[in-house]
């Protein structure tokens, strides 16, 4: 299988869908001329040229909002933000008008867009462009929220949600950009709202997501060699919909459970992810439920710090080791 | 309606090389009012910051090729006329505030390169204690009140420190700088709509270097010359000016403020000015732009070696002026660096410093009970 990074995984995912269906059409910052910000839709204005491939002013509210209207109309927009924090200049259009037309129309439109960009802290930029928005906009029924870890997953959800007759929310992350891993070059798709388990263990559960997902798999590897520990890792690959039965399955069998995200603590996805343990799993807990997230501060500018800030393999070890105690 | 430019707006073309020509020798504008009023000193100084800011930022290449600086990191080298001429006008109930490109507008209200450099570095003796790197400089002691990363994010705040300078009936302004891409953020259009509904004494400073990352000012908006005329569509007063001539910057930039001090009105200037580097340390600035055009603009329009020039034509700097001046500024900035080095980090304590007033100021005005940090 051939061996590509998690950006090229998600351009070729466009690319497939782009050739598949004359109706999908990439619209971003600097994602036509400039070959993406970074990078990841390189050589497709090339290639299916400036009526598939567009560039726009810096008008998230409008270019998103046009892209949420042009849906009901039969386009697929595929929209890419350059950050996931510059969406909140564009949360009326992003939350308020593609999560709730189809359901304030009594199901008459559907809104089948895609917006996609890198979502995450760790680049030492600062707060305003550190946001991770996957809980607060998971927090809306109507609206889908997916984050890939790996290239294997970035390429079949991207596709899955370009499929998808419901707005979905891609968040990608740029550290993982560079990633390597196994893609098929063949069609095939993640299905939203089904967890992978990415590492089988019998002693403890971790349930992640996105770059955490990561971290949680090097904290795995020092708990066996030097804990002895036997750790499960469950990527729930999609926020809403949510792979609740994976994640109870994962947590009857290991009785111990971690939960690890890149989020601030509060109101975070491992919130609901607990809630949800506790409530339908609570006889087969053996501990209390462990839960790393980010520190809770707006993201700090100093890199070290900024590391720091951010769940790290030695965080997750400790924060292990304390919920098998 | 107060809204013909003070020039005419023979719609100045977008490529810059043509529009800007500008005849050698003095400036038209060493004859306003505001320039004539300069004493030789003031000019000199004028001329020094020009020069310090110049050599800050070309001091932070170095860091961050040392790898000592990361994220982005947004260079000013080349527009260094709109910011000191801007801001050399103000008083003290004049405020600024700015886009990301943040370190000229810092340095030209009073910060020093110390504290400029060690936050690039992400320091604890960082203007903002290493929280917020290159895009979040702050200084409200110097009524400077940032550096915003979200594009066009500060124009509401700018006219909201108008807002308040108003209402508190301080004779005041606000200087909100802005790039030409920004021109297309909805926020920035209401903030016009407010100001000149409500007479506030802001002025939108679009700093036009023809480039929003890689998109070419034609490429973003719609309507050619339009920035500034945009302007009208709000019964705004507006101008556009050459900013690679600080007398002119100034010339111009004068007759707003005086628009805001006295009649409490809003204006728009769009400066025209360039960028000689990429749009972040990140951007390898090869594909969008020729290497001729830049070449150009540092050739024949730079605007501190015009502003040198001019100075040297008037016998205010003598050429060991002008070396010491820079060596001086060199200096200045090898020395930032040096601090930034020696330096401390700030803690994982600090981390949870700074986000509540509250929190950090525990006493009688405690209003609010119960957990606020989570774990
Ligand atoms: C809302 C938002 N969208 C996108 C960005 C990313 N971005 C940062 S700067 C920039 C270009 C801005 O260009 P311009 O306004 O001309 O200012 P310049 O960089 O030329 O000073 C973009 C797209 C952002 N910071 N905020
Ligand atoms: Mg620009």
């Amino acid at each position: 299988m051939p061996v590509i990074s998690y950006r090229e995984a998600l351009r070729a995912a466009m690319r497939e869908e782009l050739k598949r269906d004359e109706n999908v059409v990439i619209m971003g910052e600097e994602v036509a001329q400039f070959n993406g910000a970074y990078k990841v839709t390189e050589g497709l204005l090339k290639e299916f040229g400036p009526k598939r491939i567009v560039d726009t002013p810096i008008s998230e509210a409008g270019f998103i909002g046009l892209g949420i209207g042009a849906s009901m109309l039969g386009i697929r927009p595929v929209m890419e933000l350059m950050f996931w924090s510059f969406s909140y200049v564009a949360f009326d259009q992003i939350v308020n008008n593609a999560g709730n037309i189809r359901y304030m129309s009594g199901g008459l439109i559907h809104c089948p867009i895609v917006i996609r960009g890198p979502a995450n802290g760790g680049t030492n930029v600062g707060a305003t462009h550190s946001h991770t928005p996957e809980a607060i906009l998971a927090s809306h029924p109507g609206i889908k929220v997916v984050c890939p870890a790996t290239p294997y997953d970035a390429k079949g959800l991207l596709k899955a949600a370009i499929r998808d007759n419901d707005p979905v929310y891609v968040m990608e992350n740029t550290i993982l950009y560079n990633d390597k891993g196994e893609v098929p070059d063949e069609d095939y798709i993640v299905p939203i709202g089904v967890a992978d388990i990415k590492r089988e263990g019998s002693d403890l559960t971790i349930v992640a997501h996105g770059r955490a997902v990561i971290t949680s798999l090097k904290a795995a590897e020092i708990l066996e060699k030097e804990h002895g520990v036997s750790v499960e890792v469950v990527d729930l690959r999609s926020i809403r919909p949510l792979d609740e039965e994976t994640i109870l399955a994962s947590v009857r069998k290991t009785h111990r459970a971690l939960l690890v995200e890149e989020n601030k603590p509060f109101c975070g996805v491992d919130a609901q992810v607990a809630y949800l343990i506790q409530a339908r799993a609570f006889d087969d807990l053996d501990a209390p439920i462990g839960r790393v997230s980010s520190i809770d501060a707006p993201q700090i500018y100093c890199k070290r710090m900024e590391d720091l800030q951010l769940p790290h393999p030695a965080r997750v070890v400790e924060a292990a080791l304390k919920v098998l105690a | 309606m107060d809204s013909k430019p003070t020039t005419v707006a023979k719609s100045v073309a977008f490529t810059h090389p043509e529009s800007l020509k500008r005849p050698a020798g003095p400036s038209e504008f060493a004859q306003h009012p505001v320039n004539v009023a300069l004493t030789k000193e003031e000019k000199i100084a004028l001329y020094t910051k020009m020069v310090r800011i110049r050599h800050f930022e070309q001091r932070c290449i170095r860091t961050y090729q040392q790898g000592k600086i990361g994220g982005f990191l947004h260079l000013y080298v080349g527009q260094e006329a709109v910011a000191a001429g801007t801001i050399s006008l103000l008083g003290k109930n004049d405020h600024v505030i700015t886009g990301y490109r943040d370190h000229g507008h810092g340095l030209m209200v009073g910060m020093s390169m110390n504290e400029c450099m060690a936050e690039l570095t992400g320091k604890i003796t960082g203007c903002s204690q290493g929280k917020g790197g290159s895009m979040h400089y702050f200084a409200p002691d110097k009524n400077y009140w940032g550096g915003h990363g979200i594009v066009g994010g500060q124009a509401p705040l700018g006219t909201g420190l108008a807002y308040a300078l108003k209402y508190r009936g301080l004779k005041g302004c606000c200087l909100t700088y802005m790039g030409d891409g920004a021109v297309n953020q909805g926020a920035v259009h209401e903030a016009y709509n407010l100001a000149a509904l409500w007479d506030l004494p802001v002025i939108f400073v679009i700093e036009n270097n023809g480039y929003s990352m890689g998109t070419s000012q034609e490429r973003s908006s719609a309507h050619p010359g339009c920035l500034a005329k945009r302007a009208e569509g709000y019964g705004i007063a507006w101008d556009v000016i050459n900013g690679h001539d600080v007398y002119e910057v100034r010339a111009k930039t004068s007759e707003a403020v005086k628009r805001a001090h006295e009649k409490s009105k809003p204006t728009v200037l769009e400066i025209f000015t360039y960028r000689y580097f990429g749009h972040s340390m990140a951007d390898p600035d090869k594909t969008y732009r020729d290497k001729e055009e830049i070449k150009t603009y540092r050739e024949t329009k730079d605007p501190v070696f015009l502003f040198e020039k001019e100075l040297l034509l008037a016998k205010v700097l003598t050429k060991d002026l002008v070396e010491s001046i820079n060596q001086a500024a060199m200096e200045e900035a090898d020395a930032a660096a040096a601090f930034a080095d020696e330096s401390p980090d700030p803690t994982v304590a600090d981390i949870t410093k700074h986000i509540y007033w509250e929190e950090d100021n525990r006493g009688p005005q405690t209003t609010s009970r119960g957990t606020i940090i989570f774990e």
